[in-house]
């Protein structure tokens, strides 16, 4: 049965349309997965049916009725949910301090803690969620957070729950249990919807793919089970895509980079335990392993952010150590895991964007410490051309330019001036499938060139595909070296939980 | 290049416009409704106060006078404010500079106008330089709030120099607290006679447009603004944030130091206890209404300037007092602080025009 039905909405941004004449329907109990690539409009579309944002045209039917959003409140009135992408949670409070926040029970200024938990435990126990009420929720796995999250919805009464990328954050194992628990919530009744652009968690959990592109409705009924992941990438992005092809380094070089016996502090706590390892020429070493197992660490004692307690580094047989300014002048060139807060200067020009860190080479800077704006502007064009960055001068400001396009800024920056090693974190995250596709095949030609490349990634796929070496990063410790293919995905996602323990053990014994 | 420099820049420049230009004209529409309120012609004051600041010659020497202190601590203010740092300590190194200065130019003898001004201007300089310098020193080594430091600054020099002024170096022959008149060789041009506008306008201007330049076409300026706009940016990039933070507060200091040894120097001939009327305070307005650009604070100093010469003017003849003008400045800060009022308020302005054409048109077509 029908339960939403949004018609012909319209949402024009000044000099953007965000979305131009989408339908889009909701049965009663069933999970849809909303496809696209980002900028297609698809949060957008979601924000409007959650009453954060306003369509300009277009109107919205709740079970036949029309509906007027003017807030969340009004949404969530009617049982429609949303889970953020980033969590919105209170780190110092229990779980259930945290559902029941906004929404207390008790009479008038006081708060029934007691009848709180009760509620919580009955929730939790109804839907199998295996959370402790009365942990503090920095104490959790980034998994259990979003669970608390689905949690807090649930305790709001909601029938739809729409998820903003749901597992951008999460592990392989506990991407499956997500996807248990959301079927689980169908089967009580619930409907729900998944914001998503990857292509084979959509075909592995939706009844239904509604993708959008640019701004509209490409395809409203499409049954997962009869569309390959090539067809539904082909629908979003409009034309072939070439991902996911290995292409194995041909020519794999001297020891470029050697790091011995890293060990890094952070807060009393050791967070690199003692890593080795050597990258190569013509090499990508691909470092793989869940968020927080010490890679911000090890990026920023490779790039000279901050001062280890032990290391032995040295590139191309010379020792490094000092601040960035001596790892950069090193030949260490580094795209950063937070392109935004690290990478780029968002109010600055992109053409100052691509000096940032080189700005005293004698190309752009003369000797009494003038600024060379003619170079500066050439190579700024030049980039913008070699590295496809969509802009519309190089004079507009960092900031009006998508992700993808704010990251070719930083690897131009970067790969311009031909570094020995390049530490890249999370090179294609927010980046839609176009600038990746672009951006992996730069990193390759690089690599093919002798560079000797670091590739931190979340994106288990990412790392698979592109390293020719791989290492599992799990507490500070490596846990695993492998050749590409050597180790499946599950045992890949049980490496990077911890669970080289229980393989060393039985071994041992 | 023209093209390609355009977007980013003057988009940010057209916002930051309109900003300064509603808030000015907003606190002067409350300024005359609170002049109207307190019982007198609101239009007529105004008319009298811009006729008498551009309209006469000594209206307008007036004004630029006026403003040539605010100008440097406005200066000043902005310049600090590029890394992001807040120089709340113009009142006081500005004091330290006009001491520095009268003393340079009343005990230094024998030595020609040409190297005795700048003598006694480059001591200030340094002085001042010295003093901020120490601040953020401060802030770089023990992460010291450098808004509570200059403040308290403020009060250590004032109570300081006023010390200085009223015991071992007093005037003996006066009965206010000032020290001995400086050498005729130490004393500023006057531009022109019977005012107080001398050659220091120029100097200011020349300081605005340097340090416009050193913003603009050096990479030291380059630097000051990453570290502004991104501090964590600046150093992953290998800038050296403790040396752009050190220049740049040295140098604010110093350039508000050089506005009390101006009015030393071309004003009062000595340094006078408690010369300063809130100049210190006057910089940081002039520079919020100017977007912090400093070759832009000349301009919204210069109103200041205006508007303090108009009620000093008038205040021989009318009673609207010289505070008045204290009331329009603070009134800008609000305003340029919070741009967002200013934006709902064209707002509700325009959807009340709108409201009100739609029903005329309405009331016509029934006819």
């Amino acid at each position: 049965m029908e339960l939403i039905r949004m018609e012909q909405i319209t949402k024009i941004y000044p000099g953007t349309i965000a979305l131009d004449h989408v339908d889009f329907s909701l049965n009663e109990q069933e999970i849809v997965s909303l496809l696209g690539e980002n900028g297609a409009g698809k949060t957008t579309l979601m924000k409007i049916l959650y009453g954060m944002t306003a369509p300009t045209s277009g109107s919205i039917f709740f079970k036949g009725e029309p509906l007027k959003l003017k807030k969340p409140a009004d949404a969530i009135e009617k049982g429609i949910c949303m889970v953020h992408q980033h969590f919105m949670l209170v780190p110092a409070f229990t779980v259930t301090e945290n559902i029941i926040l906004g929404n207390e029970p008790g009479t008038g200024a006081f708060l029934s803690m007691k009848e709180a938990r009760h509620k919580v435990e009955r929730l939790i126990q109804q839907f199998h969620f295996n959370l402790d009420p009365d942990a503090k929720i920095e104490k959790l796995s980034v998994g259990e957070q979003q669970r608390v999250e689905i949690l807090k919805v649930l305790y709001r009464k909601a029938e739809v729950i729409i998820l903003d990328e749901p597992t951008a954050v999460l592990t392989p194992h506990e991407v499956n249990d997500l996807f248990a628990i959301l079927q689980a919530l169908r089967e009580e009744g619930k409907t729900i919807i998944i914001i998503t652009h990857k292509l084979k968690e959509t075909k592995a959990l939706a009844d239904r793919v509604v993708v959008l592109r640019d701004g509209k409705l490409i395809q409203s009924d499409i049954n997962p089970k009869k569309v390959t992941t090539q067809q539904l990438s082909e629908m979003m992005v409009g034309r072939q895509v070439n991902l996911s092809k290995r292409q194995p380094a041909a020519n794999i070089g001297n020891i470029c980079l050697c790091l011995k016996d890293l060990v890094v502090k952070e807060g009393g706590k050791e967070r690199i335990k003692g890593i080795s390892f050597e990258i190569h020429h013509g090499e990508i070493l691909g470092i793989a392993g869940i968020e927080g197992n010490g890679q911000t660490q090890l990026i920023e004692a490779l790039t000279g952010m901050c001062v280890p307690k032990r290391m032995e580094l040295t590139v191309e047989d010379q020792a490094v150590k000092g601040d960035c300014k001596d790892f950069l002048e090193a030949g260490i060139g580094h795209i950063p895991e937070d392109r935004l807060s690290l990478g780029l200067v968002k109010e600055m020009t992109v053409k100052d964007n691509l000096i940032l860190g080189y700005h005293r080479k004698k190309e752009f800077c003369s000797k009494g410490g003038f600024r060379l704006e003619k170079k500066i502007l050439d190579r700024g064009n030049r980039l913008k051309q070699q590295f496809a960055i969509k802009a519309p001068n190089i004079g507009a400001a960092a900031s009006s330019l998508s992700g993808g396009n704010q990251q070719k800024i930083i690897i131009a920056r970067v790969f311009s001036q031909n570094p020995n090693v390049i530490i890249i974190a999370h090179p294609t995250r927010g980046v839609d499938i176009g600038a990746m596709e672009y951006i992996h095949q730069v990193m390759l030609n690089l690599r093919d060139q002798g560079a000797a490349i670091l590739l931190i990634s979340a994106d288990l796929d990412e790392v698979r595909t592109l390293s020719d070496r791989l290492l599992v990063l799990y507490e500070g410790k490596i846990v695993s070296e492998s050749l590409p293919g050597e180790l499946s995905e599950v045992e890949m996602g049980l490496l990077m939980t911890g669970g080289h323990t229980m393989i060393e053990e039985g071994s041992h014994g | 290049m023209g093209d390609d420099a355009k977007s980013a820049k003057s988009v940010e420049w057209r916002k930051s416009m309109t900003t300064s230009f509603f808030a000015l004209l907003f606190s002067l529409i409350i300024g005359m409704i609170l002049i109207q309120a307190s019982g007198y012609s609101a239009i007529e004051s105004y008319k009298a106060i811009f006729g008498v600041s551009l309209g006469t010659v000594k209206g307008f020497a007036l004004s630029l006078s006026q403003a040539t202190p605010i100008m440097f601590t406005g200066i000043s203010f902005a310049l600090a404010y590029k890394v992001r740092m807040i120089n709340t300590g113009a009142e006081g190194q500005l004091y330290a500079g006009a001491m520095t200065a009268a003393l340079i130019g009343a005990y230094v003898t024998g030595i020609p106008g040409i190297i005795h001004v700048p003598l006694a201007l480059f001591c200030a300089f340094i002085v001042g330089g010295v003093i901020a310098g120490l601040v953020a020193l401060a802030k770089i080594r023990f992460n010291a709030n450098e808004i509570i430091m200059t403040l308290m600054l403020n009060d250590i020099i004032k109570f300081f120099t006023s010390y200085l002024a009223n015991g071992p170096l007093k005037d003996a022959q006066s009965g206010i607290g000032q020290t001995i008149r400086i050498q005729e060789s130490a004393q500023l041009t006057k531009l022109i006679p019977q005012t107080q506008l001398t050659s220091a306008i120029f100097l200011v201007i020349l300081i605005a447009i340097i340090l416009q330049l050193m913003l603009n076409k050096t990479v030291f300026g380059y630097e000051i603004k990453v570290t502004g706009f991104n501090l964590k940016a600046a150093k992953v990039a290998g800038i050296s944030v403790a040396r752009t933070y050190l220049i740049t507060f040295a140098l604010s200091g110093a350039v508000a130091a050089l506005g009390g040894a101006v009015v030393a120097l071309g004003v009062n001939y000595r340094f006078v206890d408690g010369f300063s009327s809130g100049y210190g305070f006057s910089g940081i307005s002039v520079a919020a209404l100017a977007a912090y650009s400093p070759v832009g604070a000349i301009l919204s100093a210069f109103l200041v300037g205006v508007l303090r010469a108009g009620t000093i003017t008038l205040n021989r003849t009318t009673r609207i007092p010289v505070e008045f003008v204290d009331v329009i400045q603070v009134l800008v800060i609000i305003f340029v602080a919070a741009p967002a009022l200013i934006h709902s308020i064209l707002r509700w302005l325009k959807a009340f025009r709108i409201h009100r054409r739609s029903k005329e048109l309405g009331g016509a077509e029934r006819c």
